[in-house]
């Protein structure tokens, strides 16, 4: 049994490529890139060509470029820095946020609200999308920084970024975006996308965990997390994390070049998962139809929990993930499939599966003649798929 | 996360089904828990002859509605009453601690099947 691993969402296998360069530098470049002799010039030359590769995918200048450890910390420097940094300046303390952020952001926005800023969080339509009416009507003169994430990490749907910024920053606020699912995935372009901060990751990209950036537009004031030397231009001190800084330029670079083909080949590959799946009966698409990432698969089924089609599809070899309770970490499924307002039944029976460079037409193949037989055994264990039988062989006579 | 034995149960479950014309039929949980337990029992001179159970829910949930029904076959209903959630979980090896209070519901699931079966008796 070949395994097949669809859950790019939640991480990525390194890149070989990446590897070799990370090991590169910890056997070559051990140096600290703030020395002044040989061995700290060199670590500091790899330090600034990664920098200029990750700032490349993104349309954005070197320097504007802030290392982190992920993309928690970027939400969090984002998030803290500009909300208190504009408070300082006297400029207010409202924020606003949507109903399908990450944790980082939804819970550095709670955070806040415990230092007395006040947060709105707006709703999302049935596709997960964010209405740019909606934060038309909740922007007030004392909004300092509405936080938005560009493609949401459960269900894929891409947000009107572009027009939220705009509005947004017409008003006098900081917009952010997390870009940790989109980033080398789709083209991500600060200026067309016109946001202030911008937040990625490098394990999505088939990059090293433990290593992010933030972009940080020329002339946004934020106040700093941590204090300490001046690396980072002081945004984030302390000694750079050399190895993993250039595996995620690396994994930047392998990205530019193959994102375009890669997208294609993956939106093919999720189009056939999407269709192919929906032909059984009682099967929900959870999130937007077309715009949505092109690796993004997430469906409900009716009658079954999701962690117990997780663990089945474990023993053919399938590696997915899901917006169950029991997956959440909560007694609550994922907060995403509620507010785009389903059922905590159906939000329990999620499935979420994300293509990646290592999956290929028989992996589709397989997964296709394999989740029926699951579903279908699953639905045979549930009270709640009583009388439905009948619907499902009218539909399979179908 | 699961031990061994709960990953049996899970792959191979005894007594899915349901019985019927059951002597007492017991249901616990609800759909947005994301738990639902029902367990049919057959009771003839006080002995629980035959049992099955339908599950909706996660591994653990099936796991332990399977090892229950497993538990309790051909015993008196007395005996059957003295099982207890926690025991279901130690004749598995034990549960992660975030699924002893949701998931396991199946001796709560067999009680009420019995309580059912006595209100069903008392009627008589």
């Amino acid at each position: 049994m070949q395994p097949v691993y669809m859950d790019h969402g939640a991480t990525t296998p390194v890149h070989p490529e990446v590897v070799k360069a990370m090991v590169e530098t910890m056997e070559k470049s051990f140096g600290n890139p703030s020395s002044v002799h040989a061995f700290g010039r060199e670590a500091r030359k790899l330090l600034d060509e990664a920098r200029a590769s990750v700032a490349s995918l993104m349309g954005a200048s070197p320097e504007q470029i802030i290392f982190t450890s992920g993309g928690t910390e970027a939400d969090n420097m984002a998030i803290f820095g500009a909300a208190r940094g504009m408070r300082l300046k006297g400029k207010g303390n409202h924020i606003i946020t949507s109903a399908v952020e990450h944790h980082a952001v939804l819970d550095a926005c709670k955070a806040l609200e415990k230092e007395g800023f006040e947060v709105t969080i707006l709703p999302v339509d049935e596709d997960g999308q964010v209405h740019v009416e909606e934060l038309e009507k909740a922007l007030r003169d004392d909004t300092v920084l509405v936080t938005i994430m560009h493609a949401n990490n459960e269900v894929g749907t891409i947000q009107p970024i572009q027009e939220l910024a705009r509005l947004a920053k017409a008003r006098g606020a900081v917009f952010h975006t997390d870009a940790v699912q989109s980033f080398g995935k789709i083209p991500v372009d600060v200026n067309e996308l016109g946001v202030d901060l911008l937040s990625a990751s490098a394990h999505k990209i088939y990059g090293p965990k433990g290593v992010g950036c933030l972009y940080i537009a020329k002339g946004v004031k934020l106040t700093p997390l941590s204090y300490g030397g001046s690396q980072e231009r002081r945004r984030r001190p302390g000694t750079e994390n050399l190895p993993g800084i250039v595996g995620f330029g690396k994994a930047a670079l392998i990205s530019q070049a193959e994102m375009q083909a890669e997208a294609e080949r993956l939106t093919r590959y999720r189009d056939r998962l999407i269709d192919g799946l929906m032909e059984l009966p009682h099967v929900k698409l959870n999130g937007h139809r077309t715009n949505r990432l092109p690796q993004n698969v997430n469906l409900s089924f009716h009658f079954i929990e999701g962690e117990s089609l997780l663990l089945m599809l474990d023993m053919k070899g399938i590696a997915a993930s899901s917006g169950s309770a029991c997956t959440s970490g909560s007694l609550d499924p994922s907060h995403v499939l509620l507010a785009m307002g389903l059922s905590h039944e159906i939000a329990h029976g999620s499935l979420r599966l994300t293509l990646g460079r290592g999956n290929s037409e028989e992996d589709v193949d397989y997964i296709l003649n394999t989740i029926p037989e699951i579903v279908e055994r699953l639905r045979a264990l549930s009270p709640l798929y009583e009388g439905k039988e009948a619907v499902t062989s009218c539909t399979q006579r179908r | 996360m699961y031990t061994e034995k709960v990953m049996e149960h899970f792959a191979n479950p005894r007594n899915v089904g349901e019985i019927e014309e059951a002597s007492g039929v017991g249901e616990v949980g609800n759909a947005s828990c994301g738990d639902i337990m029902r367990i049919s029992i057959q009771v003839e001179d006080n002995i629980i002859k035959d049992i099955k159970f339908k599950t909706f829910g996660c591994g653990a949930a099936i796991a332990t509605s399977s090892v229950c029904t497993e538990l309790v076959k051909g015993k008196s209903i007395d005996e059957a009453l003295e099982l207890t959630n926690q025991a279901v979980a130690d004749a598995l090896g034990g549960l992660p601690p975030a699924k002893m209070h949701c998931s396991n519901l199946a001796a709560e699931a067999l009680h009420e099947a019995i309580a059912d079966y006595k209100a069903k008796q008392g009627k008589e």
